[in-house]
């Protein structure tokens, strides 16, 4: 008996890093996954975004575990696509249960250096898309008699990070993104709530310009893992430099289940500790 | 293969109410259980006491999910006995790897200047001095084991916001959260977690009593659980009066097992959404 047996399950982002991670933990509790990814490159996004085999592998992984996927090609940044997208997977699986706003882009710059394209590109992916995708959602839930969502958030939408402070405002707009909708939909039994990572051990971080980010001091080609590893260390109370995806859709599992069924309105961090360092 | 197989829990206040909740919920997923409880009256409590009886109830219930429990009548207002019957436990069932905090009283009502001397130092002793005791007793056998831990303390919505006429409870539980934070940080090293949790109201005996119902209900003379009911659902955003004790335990739970482990420093609400109303 899983723990989200005959629940159906909506998530943005889902071609892999945490997505994947969130399609594949709640299949393996029994939902079946509506998924939506962008699967190309934005201008001013530092590194390689997900492709359309990231998403055909999220299918092929979710239906080697006997589960349903319908998997389209969407953009949050388009209400109408991220919508038919939605309705498209609810008529084929009869209903929605769960949302996870997780899709996100990351760059970087100064505040005084940040150009109008980044700053105008990364609040449309981080802020308003998960606005739309909650949009989209509601209809659904209500229709279903109550339900959760997910918004990642991140600890920089509760404490400032240097030289992130388009994705620091955005972060924190999803925490009050998220109180608003868990006030406005309670009376519907539809409970929201944000996990709020730490460093996730996914392709958003682990790539030469994030690298770049926290060891500007040293040449690039002693720019490993582990050497970042120490930096990404500093950032956390528990000794380690950061959490596996896994760990975040656990977060997301539990906030999904009926064991939560009265949580709504949180900001729960999966952050090793970060915010109270 | 249950998702605390293998640990070994010690909860305060466990003759009743939550803590035996906690016990029965850890011990379905495969937990032994270290319990204590004073089992006896507090002074100017306005409700009654658990009893010897409750706590041997507790017993029988663990015991007939054929786990381990070691129980012990204890206070936790007097470290030597606290740190008896938890060193007695660990010695008997070997390890110990997950700590609920979870005894505390309700106390009488009365504005801030009308609460009596004796009991605002009572309510301070156990609702927070207690909770640094068990903590400390635990402390040296999680940090003995090597294996990291999880402790998970009881505050209350009552520790993030103030309501009238407890001043000496939300005092005590904000204080838990202070209590948390610090050693979530000096205890990450050693890989042991701290959180903290906050019930909205919850459906045990500490609350289902008069003295409760004349604080809501200050109207009535003789208010009855459904005139209580009536104003509890005023305090939630979701349309519920109160949770269940097992809501608690789920969140316990998920603290307590591996799907946390890298959660630390986090107060968890699980109040139905009474915080962000």
């Amino acid at each position: 008996m899983g723990r989200l047996d005959g629940k159906v399950a909506f998530i943005t982002g889902a071609a892999r890093g945490q997505g994947r991670s969130h399609a594949l933990r709640l299949a393996q509790e029994g939902a079946d996954i509506i998924a939506i990814d962008i699967v190309d490159q934005m201008d001013t996004v530092p590194y390689g975004m997900a492709k359309p085999e990231d998403l055909a592998e999220t299918v092929r992984q979710i239906e080697a575990l006997d589960r349903r996927i319908i998997a389209t090609k969407a953009d949050v940044r388009d209400f109408e696509a991220v919508k038919a997208a939605l309705d498209d997977g609810v008529a084929q699986l009869g209903k929605l249960d769960i949302v996870s706003a997780n899709a996100g882009i990351f760059s970087f710059g100064a505040m005084e250096e940040l150009t109008d394209a980044e700053w105008d590109e990364l609040q449309d992916v981080n802020l308003k898309g998960v606005w739309h995708t909650a949009k989209a959602a509601i209809p659904h839930l209500r229709a279903n008699g109550g339900g959760s969502m997910i918004l990642t958030s991140s600890s920089a939408g509760v404490k400032a990070v240097q030289n992130i402070g388009h994705y620091v405002a955005a972060k924190h707009g999803v925490i009050g993104l998220m109180r608003s909708l868990a006030l406005e939909l309670a009376p519907d039994m539809i409970r929201v709530n944000t996990v709020n990572p730490t460093s996730v051990d996914t392709d958003m971080i682990q790539n030469s310009a994030t690298y770049e980010l926290f060891a500007p001091d040293l040449p690039e080609e002693e720019r490993t893992k582990d050497v970042l590893g120490e930096r990404f260390k500093t950032l956390n109370a528990l000794p380690i430099p950061w959490v596996e995806a896994v760990d975040i859709s656990n977060a997301v599992l539990f906030l999904a289940s009926d064991e939560a069924r009265y949580i709504t309105g949180v900001v729960f961090p999966v952050d090793a500790g970060q915010l109270i360092k | 293969m249950g998702r605390v197989e293998g640990k070994v829990a010690f909860i305060t206040g466990a003759a009743r109410g939550q803590g035996r909740s906690h016990a029965l919920r850890l011990a379905q997923e495969g937990a032994d259980i270290i319990a204590i409880d004073i089992c006896e009256a507090v002074p100017e409590n306005s409700y009654p006491q658990a009893t010897e009886e409750d706590l041997a109830e507790t017993v029988r219930q663990v015991e007939a999910l054929d786990r381990r429990i070691i129980a012990t009548k204890a206070d936790v207002r007097d470290f030597a006995q606290l740190k008896k019957a938890m060193d007695a436990g660990v010695a008997e069932l070997g390890r110990l790897d997950i700590v609920c905090a979870n005894a505390g009283i309700g106390g009488t009502p009365n504005r801030a200047e009308d609460i009596p001397e004796d009991e605002w130092t009572n309510m301070v002793d156990i609702n927070l001095s207690g909770v640094w005791r068990t903590a400390k007793a635990a402390i040296p056998h999680l940090k003995a084991g090597g294996r990291g831990g999880s402790i998970i303390l009881t505050s209350s919505d009552a520790g993030l916001f103030a309501y009238q006429n407890i001043a000496h409870y939300v005092s005590a539980k904000h204080g838990v959260v202070g209590l948390m934070r610090t050693l979530a940080l000096e205890l990450a090293p050693d890989m042991i977690r701290v959180n903290s949790i906050h019930p909205t109201t919850v459906d045990t005996p500490m609350v289902q009593n008069e003295g409760t119902y004349k604080l809501f209900r200050p109207d009535l003379e003789h208010p009855t659980k459904d005139d209580f009911a009536a104003a509890a659902v005023g305090m939630n955003a979701l349309p519920i009066p109160w949770v269940e004790a097992v809501d608690i335990s789920n969140a316990v739970l998920f603290f307590a097992s591996d799907e946390s482990r890298y959660v630390t420093g986090v107060p968890l609400p699980v109040d139905a959404g009474a915080a962000i109303k």
